[in-house]
């Protein structure tokens, strides 16, 4: 038989975003001091906005795929 | 090749590309189990909802020459560049929804040359399937040797390492999940690139002072440049005339031959596209499948172009982002004037060199990998599944079981993917061998939608009609060509081989006005054969020609959450979004 597909792609997608969020933001969070290091993006800690941004994205999409585990 | 490297990734960045490549494979091996027939395969069971088949349906087109192409392009001609997506792509996604998906897949076909199998006759789909399967191969490989290149250039990795890496990167995943796992890693792909990117335009935005700030520093460009003060801020500005706009190219031949012939041609014709919305698991899905593509497809250039229009205004007189061309010799190359030629391939990536620290400069060039191999995927997918079904299938080896037809869809896999690397290797050694190549490319694809157009739409049309038609309009584009040359060229591969009848001001013009001629020699070629050969029974012709199928009934389905109404509405937004920067 064929067609069952065994994987929902919204927990790859919200598992990435997530960890590559943690990964980020505590970049970010380690290296908030460097002003050095924050010249180029404008002196924004990017890495700590961008992570904080990517782990709430992730979060949302591992929500999703948890709802549609239940409904289905 | 030894350079020194543009810069040097740390441990984070590393980290982050590392993180991707693990659920990258992770994906591929979870969909292992689930891929046990030559229709999981081939065509995901067709049994994907339409949200994951239109993010692919963008995705798989948005490759390197994509993100790196319209980078510089943006660079090059400013926001005129969207026209690639407001008069190109977006108008042809939503004709392929409404009007031709329900002949993809209503007809069961399983590719598009087996769509003109079916429609007219064995040898129309012979012709287009080996081109195609020739084409998707060549698109793999220079693919795979842009990225070798530009990663070479920025931080110094081995260009042989990175090919071989990369391709078995791909081989993996697709050998063992086949279009399932090429299409679930294109979403994953689309989403590392949105948030690669939006991060990037922020940044960049922040730093040139908002649109406006963009729109002061963009207008002393032009001016340097020759072109009028809004030349790059304006899409629409000097559009009358060839000479008053970057681009170089008058209004009829820009809505004509880009947004007509080759955006309905590539999408509503490429099978490495609409095998993904074939994917799809009901008939509703897949003619939502392009319009969902739509939606995030339309502000796209805000991504992808803006980066190229950034660096531009952060690259004085002086130099600043966007490095000089250098010639063989490491020499900066000089135009006519004596200025330096700016090397705008490197727009986009240098910008995500110069704007991210370390971590975000991971992510930015995890986004950029992700997007050569998508790519990559993309082309294999789709050079597997025609090679299999198309070439070996109804040539080769007819009638084996569907296990021996999915050994062949791997083994395809793995061909693929060598002879991508061959191609690639093939780019490297003889820059001109690719030029001309492309070329070949650009007059097999362009009369193809003509083609297309009067087999759905005209049912007198026949297999004889179409077969010549086909290649009438081919050697017509050719013989436009090689009688037209773009201004400051020399003859050769950029046209004007058997003589120059015409000069156009730029190549984009050239390009455009071979398309329309190509297209219009195929359908007056189609319609005087095929009025002189005998037509098929119009039994026959039943969910192959419009006239003779059922329309798709959508009374039943809630007015707001139809087709039409969904069309319409991306259409209205493209529309204001032409207003808006014109």
């Amino acid at each position: 038989m064929s067609g069952e597909i065994s994987l929902d792609l919204r927990l790859p997608i919200g598992g990435l975003f997530a960890v590559l969020g943690v990964m980020l933001a505590g970049f970010g969070l380690v290296t908030g001091s460097d002003t050095a290091m924050y010249v180029k993006s404008g002196g924004m800690n990017i890495n700590l906005v961008w992570g904080c941004v990517m782990i709430v994205t992730g979060l949302i999409f591992l929500g999703l795929a948890k709802r549609g585990a239940r409904a289905g | 090749m030894d350079v020194t490297p543009i810069i040097h990734l740390t441990a984070i960045d590393y980290a982050v590309m590392a993180m991707y490549f693990v659920f990258v494979l992770g994906i591929g091996f979870a969909l292992r189990r689930s891929t046990k027939t030559s229709s999981d395969f081939f065509q995901s069971g067709r049994s994907l909802p339409p949200w994951v088949t239109g993010l692919a349906f963008l995705s798989a087109n948005l490759g390197a020459q994509e993100v790196i192409g319209m980078g510089a392009s943006g660079a090059k001609y400013g926001i005129a560049t969207a026209h690639f997506y407001w008069i190109g792509a977006i108008p042809a996604m939503v004709f392929v929804a409404l009007f031709m998906m329900p002949f993809y897949y209503g007809s069961r076909a399983r590719s598009v040359p087996e769509y003109l199998k079916l429609r007219f006759d064995e040898k129309t789909r012979t012709l287009n399937a080996i081109s195609f399967a020739v084409m998707t191969v060549f698109s793999s490989g220079i693919s795979m040797y842009a990225m070798g290149k530009l990663f070479n250039l920025l931080l110094g990795w081995s260009f042989d390492v990175s090919v071989l890496v990369s391709a078995v990167i791909v081989l993996a995943y697709v050998f063992a999940g086949g279009l399932t796992s090429a299409i679930y890693n294109e979403v994953l792909q689309f989403f590392m690139i949105a948030f690669g990117f939006a991060p990037l335009v922020f940044l960049g935005l922040k730093q040139v002072g908002g649109w406006a700030g963009l729109t002061a520093r963009l207008s002393v460009a032009a001016a340097e440049h020759g072109q009028a003060a809004g030349a790059y801020t304006h899409a629409w500005q000097g559009m009358t005339n060839t000479a008053t706009n970057p681009l170089g190219v008058e209004w009829f031949g820009l809505v004509m031959g880009l947004g007509f012939v080759l955006s309905f041609g590539y999408w509503c014709t490429d099978f490495l596209v609409v095998q993904r919305a074939m994917a799809a698991d009901s008939m509703i899905a897949a003619r939502r499948t392009p319009l969902i593509a739509a939606v995030p497809k339309m502000f796209f250039p805000f991504l992808v172009i803006l980066p190229g229009m950034i660096a531009l205004a952060l690259t004085g007189a002086a130099g600043g982002i966007i490095p000089a061309k250098m010639n063989s010799a490491g020499q900066p190359m000089l135009d006519a004037a004596g200025k330096a030629v700016m090397d705008f391939d490197l727009a986009t990536p240098m910008l995500l060199i110069k704007l991210f620290p370390e971590g975000m400069l991971g992510l930015g060039l995890t986004a950029l990998l992700a997007s050569f191999m998508s790519g990559m995927a993309g082309n294999v997918t789709a050079f597997n599944t025609v090679w299999t079904y198309d070439i070996y299938q109804s040539h080769i080896k007819k009638g084996a079981s569907d296990e021996h037809y999915l050994w062949m869809g791997r083994v395809a896999t793995v061909g693929g993917i060598l002879l991508s690397i061959a191609a690639a290797y093939v780019a490297g050694a003889f820059n001109n061998i690719m030029e001309i190549l492309q070329l070949v490319f650009a007059f097999v694809n362009a009369p193809l939608f003509a083609t297309f157009a009067l087999g759905m739409f005209w049912k007198r049309t026949t297999g004889h009609g179409a077969f010549f038609g086909l290649a009438a309009g081919m050697s017509g584009a050719m013989l436009h060509h090689g009688l037209t040359l773009p201004n400051g060229s020399v003859p050769g591969v950029k046209g004007g081989f058997l003589s120059v009848l015409h000069t156009y001001p730029s190549e984009l013009a050239q390009t455009f006005w071979t398309a329309i001629v190509a297209f219009s020699t195929c359908v007056v070629v189609s319609a005087i054969i095929s009025l002189m050969t005998k037509p098929r029974p119009e039994a026959e012709l039943k969910g192959l020609v419009y006239s003779l199928t059922e329309k798709p009934v959508d009374s039943g389905i809630p007015f707001f959450k139809r087709p039409l109404t969904f069309a319409l509405a991306v259409l209205a937004m493209t529309i204001l979004l032409n207003l808006i920067f014109r």
